[in-house]
């Protein structure tokens, strides 16, 4: 079975559960790509969590993940992946927030949240209101920032090294030998268009 | 080490406490509250599988509160990624689960085929199968010998070793790596795998479950292993739901779920091989799924090898060159070819907008990859959703309870390794 039948069937068999949920959850169904998304809003996230989990059985929460778009109003947008080991079927719920906009923690509802959670806080700077716990977990301890927001630098800000004389490690504004090239390779990838419009000698040709 | 106090006073020696207030106490329990202390384990301890640092609270010997700290191998690399093309980014999945990369690369790969609707070729298929397959056996060799070695053995990862080096071998075989393979690429693999190595492997096939049953002769009835790790670290199912685990974690409570079978991806549906679940989700039932998985495995080579054999010279990438670059032998002879190469390889290709999930069964339990693409040539997030990340996390309740020595139990029995879980 090809890669593309596969993926209709499952969007066949996807689109009556996702109008289900509309129905049942007050959340907005897309299929796509066969996978099925739905966007809840914020306040009741936690009500579509724990619907998603007793009534539609979706018994994990596998992932959650931040996405970072700038230009929105409320940039952020956090991913839920929700997989049903009864339905064989997962399912991706997200909702907005902005960096000062706290979404509900979804720890009572999936105690795994923890962890994800605070990566996305980490990462993004997102607030989760009722997180027992909400502190930094991958960077350095005393790390400032949000190094997954589009608007911090790949390099950082700051960089350590072992310091002999004072015989501990330091903490320096990040110095490139070279400065950090980021080509941007983006081209129309199949050339001009035709027929071309006239090119500067063109004319001669046709003479 | 850590604010262990001061030593103990003796039972009766009344005068230590003559300054504090009367709290109408014992003097045992007092001396009872110099019990409670709080160390470190790591991140420099052979036994934390890497850099992890963990902050044990005990009572004695009995562990009340675990908190991991991790991250101190965070390279960054979603940041990293959404700063290079698709094709830079696959040796970044090397790096996360090192000891099993090919299964890392196999699930972006399948993450961009999804985006860009398209169908590998069979013995594409075959050879990915046939490596991630190698791959399970590289990581669950690792993880069952070092677990002997967490509770005291030392013989077990020797031998492990040893038929993890032949792996490693194939590995480079096959790709010129033996660790950082940058093997499987969007659209297939890089290159066919030449007959004599299909040959090797099948050869290894057959003398492999030897040398497993000489590991398993000496762990898994062995007395003190077994004291160790049975009823040690005890999942319940609805705890292995809650706290999202997959893979063994998950099976090993008997849960019979594994994508492989489940939902299947490649050529996983051909192919025939049975589940292992474990009955009581002890350290021990896990030890001994992912003993029967690398059985399993062999079997699934097995097929493949036959398989592979059937098909010689059928294409292991697929042919369009706006996606996959064209052979180096075409390049030097068509002008087409060497335009297609050359904007492969600044360029790269694009993908269309939108967003998936695509995930495999890595050795570790669900790797999954949540990409995100504004239809440019590089990803705009790419999210690694990591199994052992969501093993880690359950050190705390996993622990609770249990005597200090058996922290290593639980950590092994988890499958932890780094680079995934960090990132």
């Amino acid at each position: 079975m090809s890669a593309l039948v596969k993926q209709q069937e499952l969007e066949t068999a996807l689109t009556p559960l996702g109008a289900e949920m509309v129905g049942a959850l007050g959340v907005q169904a897309q299929v796509a790509f066969g996978e099925l998304t739905l966007i809840a809003e914020r306040d009741s996230i936690l009500d579509v969590l724990s619907a998603l989990r007793d009534r539609f059985g979706f018994q994990q929460l596998l992932d959650i993940a931040g996405v970072d778009f700038p230009d929105r109003e409320e940039r952020f947008e956090v991913v839920y992946h929700l997989l049903s080991l009864t339905r064989n079927a997962r399912i991706r719920v997200k909702v907005t927030t902005d960096e000062v906009k706290p979404v509900p923690s979804a720890v009572s509802v999936f105690p795994c949240a923890d962890w994800f959670e605070r990566e996305a806080f980490d990462m993004y700077g997102m607030l989760f209101s009722g997180h027992p716990d909400l502190r930094r977990l991958l960077t350095d301890y005393g790390f400032q920032g949000h190094p997954l927001r589009k608007d911090f630098p790949m390099t950082g800000y700051v960089e350590v090294r072992y310091d002999e004389e004072q015989k501990r490690v330091v903490y320096e504004p990040v110095k490139l030998t070279q400065e950090f090239r980021n080509f941007d390779f983006l081209s129309p990838w199949e050339g001009a268009e035709y027929p071309a419009p006239v090119l500067p000698g063109d004319e001669k040709v046709k003479g | 080490m850590a604010e262990a106090s001061s030593i103990p006073a003796p039972l009766g020696a009344t005068d230590v406490f003559d300054d504090l207030p009367h709290d109408g106490r014992t003097e045992h329990a007092r001396a009872m509250d110099d019990r409670k202390f709080t160390i470190n384990f790591g991140p420099q301890h052979p036994a934390a599988h890497g850099v992890l640092r963990l902050v044990l609270e005990l009572d004695g010997e009995l562990v009340t509160r675990v908190d991991p700290h991790i991250g101190l191998l965070h390279r960054g690399t979603e940041k990293l990624m959404e700063a290079r093309t698709y094709l830079q980014n696959v040796p970044y999945l090397d790096r996360l689960d090192y000891v099993a990369p090919m299964n890392q690369e196999h699930a972006f790969c399948l993450a961009i085929e999804k985006l860009l609707g398209v169908e590998v070729p069979y013995r594409a298929q075959l050879i990915r199968v046939l490596y991630s397959e190698i791959g399970r056996i590289l990581s669950h060799l690792l993880n069952v010998t070092t677990q002997a070695m967490d509770v005291g053995a030392l013989t077990p990862p020797l031998w492990g070793f040893e038929e993890r080096e032949k792996l490693m071998v194939f590995y480079e075989r096959a790709c010129g790596a033996r660790l950082h393979a940058n093997y499987f690429r969007p659209g297939g693999v890089h290159q066919d795998l030449p007959s004599d190595l299909i040959d090797d492997i099948g050869r290894w096939c057959q003398t492999f479950p030897a040398a497993l049953k000489d590991i398993e002769s000496l762990v898994t009835e062995n007395r003190i292993f077994k004291q160790r790790n049975v009823d040690i670290g005890v999942v319940s199912k609805q705890e292995a739901l809650d706290w999202g685990f997959t893979g063994v974690m998950l099976r090993g409570s008997d849960i019979p779920w594994d994508l492989r079978k489940s939902q299947p991806y490649e050529c996983y549906a051909d192919l025939e091989f049975d589940i292992a679940v474990g009955k009581n989700g002890d350290c021990w039932d896990r030890y001994l799924c992912r003993i029967e998985e690398m059985k399993q495995s062999i079997r699934i080579m097995e097929q493949c090898i036959h398989k592979l054999r059937n098909c010689p010279g059928e294409p292991v990438m697929i042919e369009d060159n706006k996606i996959a670059p064209p052979r180096r032998g075409e390049m030097k002879r068509s002008m087409e070819a060497l335009i297609h190469h050359f904007k492969l390889y600044t360029e790269g290709f694009r993908t269309p907008e939108g967003e998936v999930y695509a995930s495999v069964e890595a050795p570790k339990g669900e790797f999954g990859i949540y990409l995100v693409s504004d239809g440019t040539n590089k990803p705009y997030r790419v999210k690694i959703s990591a199994p052992g990340f969501r093993s880690l996390q359950a050190m705390d309740w996993m622990n609770r309870g249990h005597m200090l020595a058996d922290v290593s139990a639980i950590l092994g029995s988890l499958d932890i390794v780094f680079g995934e879980v960090d990132r």
